[in-house]
């Protein structure tokens, strides 16, 4: 049945294509693109903007091409004059009620609705809607809702629900009534919102869009007694090119360093020296946790054999006390990085917080050593270091918020995030022409990176950047191996052993939370896991809500896009001679100067966190 | 780290309390059924009966105990003609708005209560003495206009008679 062929005709061209293929990818296969709107390959069907409408020979009526089966036999006609002016005028429909102010629109030149109405013709607005009338909900860190510009085609509502399984959107009402938002229509800052922007990637207009950051990152850069610091999380310089007309997976960070310096910023950090410190700091974490979990096993008096019999190397951060006052958690450890995904657990698995690392992320281990490590040895009033970090992700700009990210005495270690969207925007802004800059280097103390820090821009970057060091820190051994392609690729979930010395590592990651759900149900049935790697977004960081909308005619989302950005990463650690966090001497530095080594209280106060179950809770 | 970090226990036990024991009994049976899911119509229904809406917290209990999502439960009882969202008053008015009532002057009779009670259709007076609402033929078309006050059906109303009518109700509330 499967492979049965149908047999059609679209625009008079015969073809055979499997059964239940929709008209809409059959007239893919011809090379014909039916416009579209609501309709994304990744979600559920909806076929309810009606934009795809096709002629189908002796139907009364035309059928939307993304939601209907060819037959034996269909004869489809894409095009004629009155399909053209149908969907035109299905068009006008969706926009007679619409802001007229595309000019000072978020998604002006990226906006899909404008493309549509563009690309199908229309050219002047013959039907003059009555406005809906909707506050902009302004409540969340992260999200911006503004319902005006919703043509309720429910991609936000899919991509919540489907591939992140939080369920925290649906459209409310009836008819011309019909709004979306939260249940209750709360504040997304009073739902069950993880604040990932998934919902912003998908918007076809700007009904959903990131909370602006720039403008207090222009004041501190006008203000000279302000010593204003940047980090770049990896992912950025995977995808910022695309801003300038780049091809996706253009590894641009030469150029964006030097654009940053231009912008006026007086030192330029890598966010991937903050996830090599992740990364030792998550690497003794587990092997505290792996030793908790075995005590008193034979296993585990091998593991203690093992560690006794290190020979101290001359790296400092080897040789550190593994012991802390802190109990490990139990296993399997889950990474802590995506804020998204911290935000779910917190509100979707409380009872698992105890295997989330503590660990803070990578962005605010450096936020924190920026106003304490850096502040004193460059002799700077921490209080007069504004600290901004450019991130993929719209959570970002949740998780700097968060009080456990602000010092004792009130103080944000993360003083503003902006996203890859942003700093394209204010890079063009000032009127630099990007990819003509010579290309620039990170700044230190907080700028060498290994090649493990640069993949934690992608989903299974740090799974991949964990073993590399736990494999050392586990045998004692130099890694014999440095590549785990076993973990990389952008689909969803993946799950293998891993060999380290005698012990077969269990790991897990998924990148979407519906993807991680699997996961996590897992471990409650006591699936026995050793590390877990949970990214919110799709593909991870490099799918992050607040990465460049992708070009026309590319669907956001696309894998192929995801795993261009991906490949940029994997090529920039392939090219470095440090490939390991360990090894990175700008770590070195850090711990013996400063931190006195890994898992030490210092540490523990400077690049630990907690979390804590929220309400309202999720259903999963 | 050995403290425990889930809520399911407080959350079940909180929207238990707003439900009240034949609900939650109502919801369990449900959850017996094959697609539980498809019982959220019903137990709608059955919590609109007992407490005469359906208030957020009756909506999150349902959502919580129902493992459905809020957003997903809300968007149903919102879609509905038939489910209240707000309180419902003392009193139902439902004045028929069908062809006959409406060509005798329904419209009228309608105005002036939404005057006299400054609250439009689907709303409830701020005292919570009544609700207005309108209906489709009642079958008694040799009255119109008719306007039903909970069970009783007054005929042939005009609009001066409203605020009379009104107060008639007022007094027994305030009994």
């Amino acid at each position: 049945m499967r492979n049965k062929k149908i047999s059609l005709t679209i625009d008079e061209t015969p073809l055979q294509v499997d059964a239940g293929t929709t008209i809409m990818h059959a007239a893919e296969q011809l090379g014909i693109r039916i416009p579209r709107l609501c309709y994304h390959p990744d979600l559920s069907l909806a076929g309810s903007c009606r934009v795809c409408i096709v002629d189908v020979k002796g139907m009364g009526y035309y059928m939307a091409a993304c939601s209907s089966e060819v037959w034996e036999g269909m004869e489809v006609q894409t095009n004629s004059p009155e399909i053209r002016q149908a969907r035109r005028d299905i068009v006008e429909l969706l926009i007679d009620n619409h802001p007229m102010d595309c000019q000072t629109c978020e998604r002006d030149g990226r906006c899909e609705l404008q493309n549509l109405a563009y690309s199908l013709g229309v050219r002047a607005r013959h039907f003059e809607g009555r406005r809906k009338r909707f506050p902009i909900e302004l409540s969340s860190h992260s999200v911006v809702r503004d319902s005006e510009k919703c043509v309720l085609c429910g991609r936000c509502v899919r991509v919540c629900a489907e591939i992140q399984g939080v369920f925290n959107l649906s459209q409310h009402g009836r008819g011309f009534h019909t709004v979306v938002g939260p249940a209750h229509m709360k504040n997304m800052d009073d739902s069950v919102c993880i604040q990932c922007g998934q919902c912003i990637n998908v918007c076809p207009t700007a009904a959903f869009v990131e909370k602006r950051g720039a403008g207090p990152v222009w004041d501190a850069l006008a203000d000279p007694e302000m010593h204003v610091v940047v980090q770049t999380a990896p992912s950025i310089r995977a995808a910022i090119g695309e801003g300038f007309g780049m091809p996706p997976g253009t590894p641009a960070t030469g150029q964006m360093i030097t654009a940053l310096r231009r912008l006026g910023f007086d030192r330029v950090f890598d966010t991937d020296f903050g996830a090599d410190l992740t990364i030792v700091e998550e690497a003794h974490e587990f092997l505290s946790r792996l030793q908790a979990a075995t005590k008193g096993s034979d296993e585990c008096r091998m593991m203690n054999d093992e560690l006794a019999s290190q020979q101290p190397q001359s790296r400092s951060i080897h040789h550190s006390s593994l012991i802390t006052h802190h109990s490990p958690g139990p296993l399997p450890m889950i990474t802590s990085c995506s804020p998204g995904w911290i935000s779910f657990l917190e509100k979707f698995y409380p009872e698992l917080i105890p295997h989330a690392s503590t660990c803070r992320s990578p962005m605010s281990m450096l936020s924190a050593l920026a106003k304490t490590y850096y502040a004193q040895k460059s002799d700077i009033d921490p209080k007069k270091i504004f600290m901004v970090a450019v991130m993929p992700c719209v959570a970002k700009k949740y998780e700097a918020r968060r009080p456990e990210h602000f010092s004792a005495d009130g103080m944000p270690y993360t003083d503003a995030v902006l996203t890859t969207r942003e700093l394209i925007w204010m890079i063009k802004c000032y009127g630099i022409e990007f990819t003509k800059l010579p290309l620039g280097e990170f700044d230190n103390p907080l700028g060498t990176a290994s090649g493990a820090g640069d993949l934690f821009g992608t989903t299974g970057g740090v799974m991949e950047a964990t073993l590399r060091a736990a494999s050392e820190l586990i045998t004692g051994k130099p890694a014999d191996r440095l590549d785990y392609t076993e973990v990389r690729d952008v689909e969803g979930l993946r799950e293998t052993y891993v060999a380290i010395g005698e012990h077969n590592i269990h790991v897990g990651v998924a990148n979407g939370l519906t993807n991680a759900k699997i996961l996590l149900d897992k471990i409650k049935a006591g699936e026995q896991f050793h590390v877990i790697e949970v990214m919110a977004c799709p593909g991870g960081c490099v799918g992050g809500g607040g990465q460049p909308y992708p070009p026309e005619g590319v669907k956001v989302l696309d894998p192929d896009l995801l795993r261009r950005r991906a490949s940029a990463l994997y090529a920039i650690d392939g090219g470095k001679k440090l490939r390991k966090s360990y090894e990175n001497p700008a770590i070195e530095e850090v711990y013996s100067s400063y931190l006195g080594g890994p898992g030490t209280e210092r540490a523990y106060e400077l690049l630990h966190t907690h979390y804590h179950a929220r309400e309202p809770r999720g259903i999963r | 780290m050995s403290t425990c970090t889930d809520n399911w226990e407080q959350v079940e036990a909180a929207a238990k309390m707003v439900l009240g024991e034949p609900i939650v009994d109502f919801i369990e049976r449900c959850l017996a059924k094959p697609h539980p899911e498809s019982q959220l119509i019903a137990v709608l229904h059955e919590v609109q009966s007992q407490f005469g809406y359906l208030s957020e917290t009756h909506l999150d209990a349902v959502a919580q105990l129902m493992q459905v999502p809020a957003a997903k439960v809300v968007g149903v009882a919102g879609f509905y003609h038939f489910f209240r969202l707000k309180p419902r008053g003392k009193f139902m008015i439902n004045v028929c708005i069908g062809t006959a009532c409406y060509v005798k002057g329904a419209e009228r009779v309608a105005q002036k209560i939404i005057e006299e009670l400054g609250i439009t259709w689907g709303e409830t007076s701020t005292d919570g003495v009544f609700s207005l609402e309108g209906s489709r033929c009642l079958g008694t078309c040799g009255l119109a206009p008719v306007v039903m006050i909970d069970d009783e059906i007054h005929g042939e109303v005009t609009p001066d008679q409203v605020p009379a009518l009104l107060e008639k109700y007022l007094k027994k509330a305030r009994e």
